[in-house]
């Protein structure tokens, strides 16, 4: 069995998550305790992942990122990035598919916290940042462990948005589900049935992890 | 909201009133954390605000401490970590372990918050609340949740740590005992307004003057409804005396509260005093 689909698979998903985990901490924050006009539009554009079929976010990004239109040649001439049919563009597509699966919990999270914790570390002194890194995220520790397995777990199971836009170039673009589809094609159902196989099993075994430690997170606090 | 009040300096002023009157919107705004319509708050020489000037002292600035009615300890730091973050330096931490040993709590220090009971998140709160030497001590009723003795030496130590670090004060309480024992002022509001502003007894006590009566103190045991009027059993001066009341002070009597009332020698007649029904 070719293993390369499973492991560029698990890349894409832990890259993903990780730069999404940095971009949607501000931008949680922003949408739990911000006060500004036009929220509703921000969170409209950010939940349309969520509802849109996932062909027609590929194929807005393919349009976008080809270099035949403006968007696509700006970055292929200002960083020299072809962003069509490649791992960066695979990111990318990927970073703004699972963009709610972090940024909801996230911010259900934070405001989930008493406001008085934040006022009170306000009452001692403490800037709004060094109350958010200090106080804040270390209070929703459960949220920030869901918020990133719910995007991982997300971008392992893309499909549609990686085949428009990254197509099928086997250890660039060639993830386990286009490689699962790849094989039912050709009818070959004993591979395509090892391929589901592996990403049922370490994807259970990953969210059994996670439940098991956020249960114990949260038990530590209920407990008392 | 329509309050105009000034507290002398190191004085202690309680605010009292019914619930939704706005107390602790007033105590959010001198803190800084709410800001009012419109309005003007000093302290000393220092403009906290002027909306007027458009000008507003971020709460950071204004050196208060701040004693939540849920007293709001950082759940994932211990005892010492919670007094240790208020510090401006950290490395300055002897105030801190003073203080934790001023409120009895060396034993508890490497303690999570949810590892206490109320009493003792209580004095972290104020420990907390005191360590960076605040200019101006806000409480937002931070004694309600407690049983009566523990109240008790709470405001004790209230006392002794406002005349040790002297300080100003302003507390919310619905416990008119507290304020005979405490406030040199008691303000009351309903609705958004203040009402009243005096000495206590200038608020509570139609004729202040009467030197003839007595002001006590009771925590009620029991209470019961008998032809027409309320027994309660309550704990008065450390004895329990069986007091007959009006009936529509069911409400304010339920067993663990407290309530002052004015005992008239002349007459042997009971009045209670009450910051909800004055009289």
């Amino acid at each position: 069995m070719d293993w390369q689909p499973i492991w560029l698979t698990f890349r894409l998903a832990t890259i993903t998550s990780v730069i999404l985990l940095g971009l949607a901490m501000p931008l949680a924050y922003w949408l739990a305790f911000g006060k500004f006009k036009g929220r509703g539009i921000i969170e409209a554009i950010i939940g349309m992942p969520l509802v849109l079929p996932p062909s027609v976010i590929g194929f807005y990004l393919l349009l976008a990122f080809s270099p035949s239109y403006w968007f696509g040649s700006w970055i292929e001439s200002m960083f020299g990035l072809r962003l069509v049919f490649s791992f960066p563009g695979l990111v990318i597509a990927s970073i703004l598919y699972s963009l709610p699966f972090m940024v909801y919990p996230l911010r259900a999270g934070l405001q989930s916290l008493p406001a008085s914790l934040r006022e009170a570390s306000y009452t001692l002194g403490k800037s709004k940042w060094e109350t958010f890194y200090k106080i804040l995220l270390p209070n929703c520790k459960p949220a920030i462990l869901t918020a990133f397995v719910l995007t991982f777990a997300h971008t392992v199971g893309e499909f549609g948005v990686v085949l428009m836009i990254g197509g099928n170039i086997p250890g660039v673009t060639k993830v386990a589900s286009v490689a699962i589809y790849n094989e039912v094609e050709a009818l070959n159902y004993s591979a395509a049935n090892l391929y589901a196989m592996v990403l049922f099993a370490i994807t259970f075994v990953i969210l059994l992890m996670v439940y098991s430690v956020n249960n114990r997170l949260l038990s530590v606090r209920q407990s008392s | 909201m329509e309050v105009s009040i000034q507290v002398p300096w190191q004085n202690i002023l309680a605010i009292t009133g019914p619930s939704g009157a706005g107390k602790t919107t007033l105590l959010k705004q001198i803190a800084g954390l709410m800001l009012p319509q419109s309005g003007k708050i000093t302290f000393g020489s220092k403009t906290w605000l002027d909306s007027s000037a458009k000008k507003q002292l971020p709460v950071q600035q204004r050196n208060i401490g701040f004693v939540f009615q849920d007293y709001a300890l950082f759940p994932h730091l211990t005892v010492r970590e919670n007094l240790l973050f208020a510090l401006p330096d950290s490395k300055d931490s002897d105030l801190a372990d003073e203080l934790l040993a001023a409120t009895d709590l060396v034993q508890l220090a490497s303690r999570k918050p949810f590892q206490l009971s109320g009493g003792q998140q209580q004095r972290v709160a104020l420990a907390r609340a005191l360590v960076r030497k605040p200019d101006l001590l806000l409480l937002d009723e931070p004694l309600s949740a407690l049983d009566f003795t523990m109240r008790k030496d709470l405001q004790d130590l209230l006392l002794q740590f406002h005349r040790r670090f002297q300080f100003t004060m302003i507390i919310v309480t619905h416990d008119v005992a507290e304020i005979f024992r405490m406030a040199d002022k008691v303000a009351v509001m309903e609705n958004g307004k203040m009402i009243q502003h005096g000495t206590p007894p200038e608020i509570y006590l139609n004729d202040a003057g009467d030197t003839n009566d007595l002001i006590l103190y009771a925590e009620v045991l029991t209470s019961e409804i008998q032809n027409g009027e309320i027994r309660v059993r309550a704990l008065v001066q450390g004895k329990i005396r069986e007091l007959r009341l009006p009936v529509h002070f069911v409400q304010t009597l339920v067993p663990g509260t407290t309530f002052a009332f004015r005992y008239a020698l002349n007459t042997a007649g009971v009045q209670i005093i009450d910051g909800n029904r004055p009289g």
